[in-house]
């Protein structure tokens, strides 16, 4: 009876490595759900590691039970076992063969290692997009068609995606499991990572570096669209904004223009009557603010991730955004617009703090910024 | 008499306070780092707490990153370390048939320098919060921009805490070459004295690394300098690469002394001598070697290139080789022998699979191109608590049932031992074998929360429910140990048949340990004097006066002084409101002090003569018969 015992502490092992197996986890999350070859490639090094390690396991699980069982001290043993000092011929197996076992794992990792670190940065086929990293939100820049945006990224499937790595502040890792492995953001440097997706989705991203108090709240989307949907896309941020249709708008503007405009970008129109954008660089990018899944990457618009806006629920988020941002991102640069005292940046907000109504006109602006 | 000196002896607190036995030092290694250890998993379960839920707010986001923090430094320098000293320092001397160890005063300065350091690192709790940049530090999130005045005191408790470090390691590598018995060559030496050996060079080679680093982030901190600022033309991958080149090395020196106490038991209680010894040691020495050449594999994600990144993978994976080596020969030592059940063997017994469990995912990690996956998740989470928790602690705890009754006197309950055991496993498992599903899932680590519906939230409820088993397990040995203390002083010598010199002097042993040094005649000296059929070791020297080093208050007086000096420096640029603490603190008089305590203490050991005083023959052989 009691070998079957030890065999009921593998079960619990066995179900759970059948779990692994089956690929568990959230799908536009997991990276063992992966969505792009870089992902693809990283789940083939992590299964013949595994299942590698998982055959030494098993080995070793074995051979143990066998020993606890076998060789116990049974009643009424005096004398003392014979006093075995070693054996070559054992040692030099298990010396031997493990060295083997790595082979296995250690050709395809240097292969990998190599091809994933591949530089795209020059590569004209390559989309290029500078990732600034900041405590807590990310900017994306796309070099060669001049767009900036930020939290939620836009890229074309099956097409190459070179990210050129920065930070604003201090250390952040890029990180989009479904899509591929992280690489950090270090002050002072640049780093490149490839990544590609295979079919359309919204796949999660995150900050896999300690970076302060809102770390864990520092995620994105990465929205993966047709090639034709990512140029219509592309237009539509250069494309300005047309002017507010609203009352409520026009006065959000107003008030966006007074108070905003010194950290968030957005499409306005300038002194020379010109609509284009306009506004600060220190917080994050505006511009077709309205067609975003989140809102500051965690207040989701929809009801489903990558489902169509409920824009009941955008006009919430915003509105609980502007009213206590500290409570919803602890520690980041954004004022409580309705509590200038004691709020960071108190030099923002002229006027003093903002009626409800005010509010409500700068969520009216905010959600109409789309095309 | 020749050499009659006063002798000077103190009884209560102030013999605690002027220790220098090694026993005695062991003990308060114990008690403070047992300390260390219940806040470090106090922190834990809050931990666990806040994530049992998606976007729970039982700790806010600021609170979180000082818990965490001070979770890991805690652990690995306060509790987990001084714990292995403590069995160092209980029974190194006693393994090697030594008296003590080579500088009984120095070992105490190790001590109070560890302890006053862990006690300044955890009084930044009462004082503007604790360090938040998480255990490693990492600069810029270090720097005084983006983090609190507690990193301050992470700088300072730990430099402190490293002094007694580096003197206890420095203290075994003397004590283990100079003052083994006769006949006790170095292949004769137990495996705990072994792998305490090795560590202690590890601690030799790896702390400086991280004094340097630390006395950078310190300048920065206090004195503006601009090593890691990057505008100024500084490196901010200069700190990681001085902190991995000490905190990789730390890894080993945590877990070699725990790979000792495993063979100690694993073979006592199979009753058969280690499988393979040479083999062991040689493979202690190779994993000691080879863990000064991977420390880049905690910078796969940095950016440093394939090349680097390539070799460093190749050899991170070496290592699993001599630590295979020494797993198989744990399994063919209780192969053909007769293993027997209590609790400090079941710990033994719960080590080897989980351990091994550790290992592998160790290896899985070394693949930079995957690692990119794992780097900084839950996968990483579950990898270095299998190693640190299901390989070290549960070495700890195992050593802790063992030598119990040398060091006390007393036998540890055995119900509530294996309770312990059950509900600690049971829970080790429930709370980090998940964990490496969560990481793979896409958690990262060290996050304060996480959304809902993202697929994290069943596996994070059973991680905690599993870690609360485990706060279960810690109280039920706390019961044990104090329903133990109620009862006689009645263990006897050799409790468990053991094989090494420890078991060959009473429990627990007497302040000069051998009334005679013995004669070692082979490994495992004490069994083999056990199957000729004697009853006792050979003396290797006839019976005479034992010499024995004076009791000082000195160490202790050393430590505060730098205890106070390190309030001094990092209040020095403070704003107080008072007017008296703002003089003080800003013309460094509070610093200044402090170093002065500590230079005076200096001055007063080296122009003091200490003579020490001898334990006499009629003394000696008085003990024996009473």
């Amino acid at each position: 009876m009691s070998r079957w015992k030890q065999l009921w502490r593998i079960v619990p092992l066995l179900a759970m490595l059948s779990l692994l197996l089956s690929g568990c986890g959230q799908e536009n999350l997991s990276a063992l759900q992966p969505k792009g070859p870089v992902a693809e490639k990283q789940l083939t090094l992590i299964t013949i590691s595994i299942s590698v390690m998982i055959f030494v396991l098993i080995v070793v699980f074995v051979l143990y039970a066998y020993v606890l069982v076998k060789y116990r001290r049974k009643k009424g043993q005096t004398e003392y076992p014979k006093q075995v000092e070693g054996n070559h011929k054992l040692e030099i197996i298990w010396t031997v063969i493990p060295f083997f076992l790595l082979l296995i794992i250690a050709v395809p990792t240097v292969k990998y290692t190599f091809e994933l670190d591949k530089d795209y940065s020059k590569d004209p086929n390559a989309l290029q997009v500078r990732v600034s990293a900041h405590q807590f939100w990310w900017e994306f820049e796309y070099l060669d068609q001049k767009v900036k945006t930020a939290q939620d990224l836009v890229i074309p499937t099956g097409r190459v995606v070179s990210f050129h790595l920065e930070t604003a502040d201090v250390i952040h890792s890029f990180w989009v499991p479904a899509l591929g492995g992280k690489k950090d953001t270090n002050p002072g440097m640049t780093n490149y990572l490839f990544l590609k997706a295979n079919e359309p989705g919204v796949y999660l991203g995150k900050c896999a570096e300690l970076c302060g108090q809102s770390h864990a709240l520092m995620d994105f989307k990465v929205r993966a669209v047709p090639q034709e949907e990512f140029d219509r896309w592309i237009t539509a941020m250069q494309t300005p904004t047309k002017e507010p249709a609203t009352e409520l708008a026009k006065q959000g503007e107003t008030i966006f223009k007074q108070s905003c405009i010194s950290c968030h970008a957005i499409y306005a129109t300038d002194d020379k009557g010109e609509r284009r954008v306009l506004g600060g660089g220190a917080g994050p990018n505006l511009v077709n603010f309205g067609n975003r899944e989140t809102v500051a990457g965690i207040l989701y618009n929809s009801d489903e991730i990558g489902g169509p806006i409920d824009p009941e629920k955008q006009k919430k988020n915003v509105r609980d955004w502007l009213k206590d941002p500290q409570k919803i991102k602890p520690g980041n640069m954004m004022p409580n617009l309705q509590k200038v005292e004691g709020s960071q940046m108190e030099y923002v907000v002229e006027g003093g703090p903002l009626s409800d109504q005010q509010i409500d006109a700068l969520v009216e602006f905010l959600v109409g910024q789309k095309q | 008499m020749a050499h009659a000196h006063t002798v000077k002896r103190y009884t209560g607190l102030m013999d605690w306070l002027t220790t220098v036995d090694h026993k005695k030092i062991g003990i308060l290694y114990l008690i403070g780092g047992g300390l260390f250890f219940l806040l470090g998993g106090l922190e834990a379960i809050l931990i666990r707490i806040q994530l049992m839920y998606p976007q729970n707010d039982f700790l806010d986001a600021s609170t979180y990153n000082q818990v965490l923090t001070m979770h890991g430094t805690t652990m690995i320098f306060l509790a987990v370390m001084p714990i292995i000293f403590a069995f160092m320092n209980a029974i190194i001397p006693l393994q090697i048939g030594a008296r003590d160890v080579a500088y009984p005063f120095v070992n105490a300065v190790g001590f109070w320098m560890f302890f006053l350091g862990g006690l300044l690192l955890n009084v930044s709790w009462f004082f503007n919060g604790a360090p938040d940049a998480g255990w490693t530090s990492y600069v810029p999130l270090a720097n005084n921009e983006y983090s609190g005045k507690g990193v301050d005191f992470y700088v300072l408790g730990l430099q402190i805490a490293g002094i007694g470090t580096l003197a206890g390691g420095i203290n075994f590598l003397v004590t283990i070459i100079n003052m083994r018995a006769p006949g006790m060559t170095f292949m004769r030496m137990p495996l705990f004295t072994w792998t305490s050996f090795i560590t202690s060079a590890l601690i030799l080679f790896a702390f400086p690394a991280i004094t340097v680093g630390l006395v950078l982030l310190m300048f920065e901190r206090l004195f503006s300098a601009n090593y890691f600022d990057v505008a100024a033309g500084g490196n901010i991958v200069l700190w990681q690469h001085i902190f991995w080149i000490f905190g990789h090395p730390e890894v080993y020196i945590l877990i070699l002394p725990a790979f000792g106490i495993i063979s100690e038991i694993v073979s006592t209680f199979a009753r058969k001598r280690l499988f393979g010894y040479s083999a062991m040691v040689f493979a202690t020495a190779l994993i000691g070697f080879l863990g000064f050449m991977v420390w880049v594999h905690h910078m796969f994600t940095t950016g440093l290139g394939p090349i680097g990144n390539a070799i460093f993978s190749i050899a991170t994976m070496l290592i699993a080789i001599p630590t295979g080596i020494k797993i198989f020969n744990w399994i063919f030592t209780m192969w053909g022998g007769q293993y027997s059940f209590n609790t400090a063997s079941l710990f033994a017994a719960g080590f080897i699979p989980t351990f091994v469990m550790g290992g592998v995912t160790g290896v899985m990690l070394a693949a930079p191109a995957a690692d990119w996956q794992y780097h900084d998740s839950y996968f990483v989470v579950a990898h270095f608590h299998y190693v640190i928790v299901g390989g070290l602690v549960f070495g700890l705890l195992a050593g802790l049932h063992y030598w119990w009754p040398k060091m006390f006197g007393r036998m540890l309950n055995e119900t509530i031992g294996k309770f312990s055991f059950w509900t600690f496993f049971i829970g080790f498992h429930m709370t980090f074998l998940v964990q490496h599903f969560l990481g793979l899932w896409g958690m990262p680590r060290r996050i304060f929360t996480f959304l809902e519906n993202q697929g994290l939230d069943e596996l994070n409820f059973i991680s905690t429910i599993g870690a609360l088993l485990m706060g279960v397990s810690t109280i039920a040995i706390l019961v044990n140990i104090a329903v133990t203390q109620m009862k006689p002083r009645n263990a006897p010598a050799d409790p468990w048949d053991g094989r090494t010199l420890e078991w060959s002097i009473p429990s627990p042993a007497p302040e000069y340990n051998f009334k005679q040094i013995p004669l070692v005649r082979g490994l495992d000296a004490l069994f083999k004097e056990k199957i000729e059929g004697k009853k006792e070791m050979t003396p290797a020297e006839p019976l005479g006066p034992i010499h024995m080093p004076s009791p000082s208050i000195l160490p202790f007086t050393m430590s505060i002084g730098l205890f106070i000096a390190g309030f001094g420096f990092m209040y020095a640029r403070w704003d107080f409101d008072n007017g008296f603490l703002d003089a003080i603190f800003g013309h460094y008089i509070v610093a200044g002090a402090g170093l002065l305590i500590t230079l005076v203490s200096m001055l007063l050991r080296s122009v003091f003569d200490d003579h020490g005083y001898h334990i006499e023959v009629e003394e000696l052989e008085k003990e024996v018969h009473a």
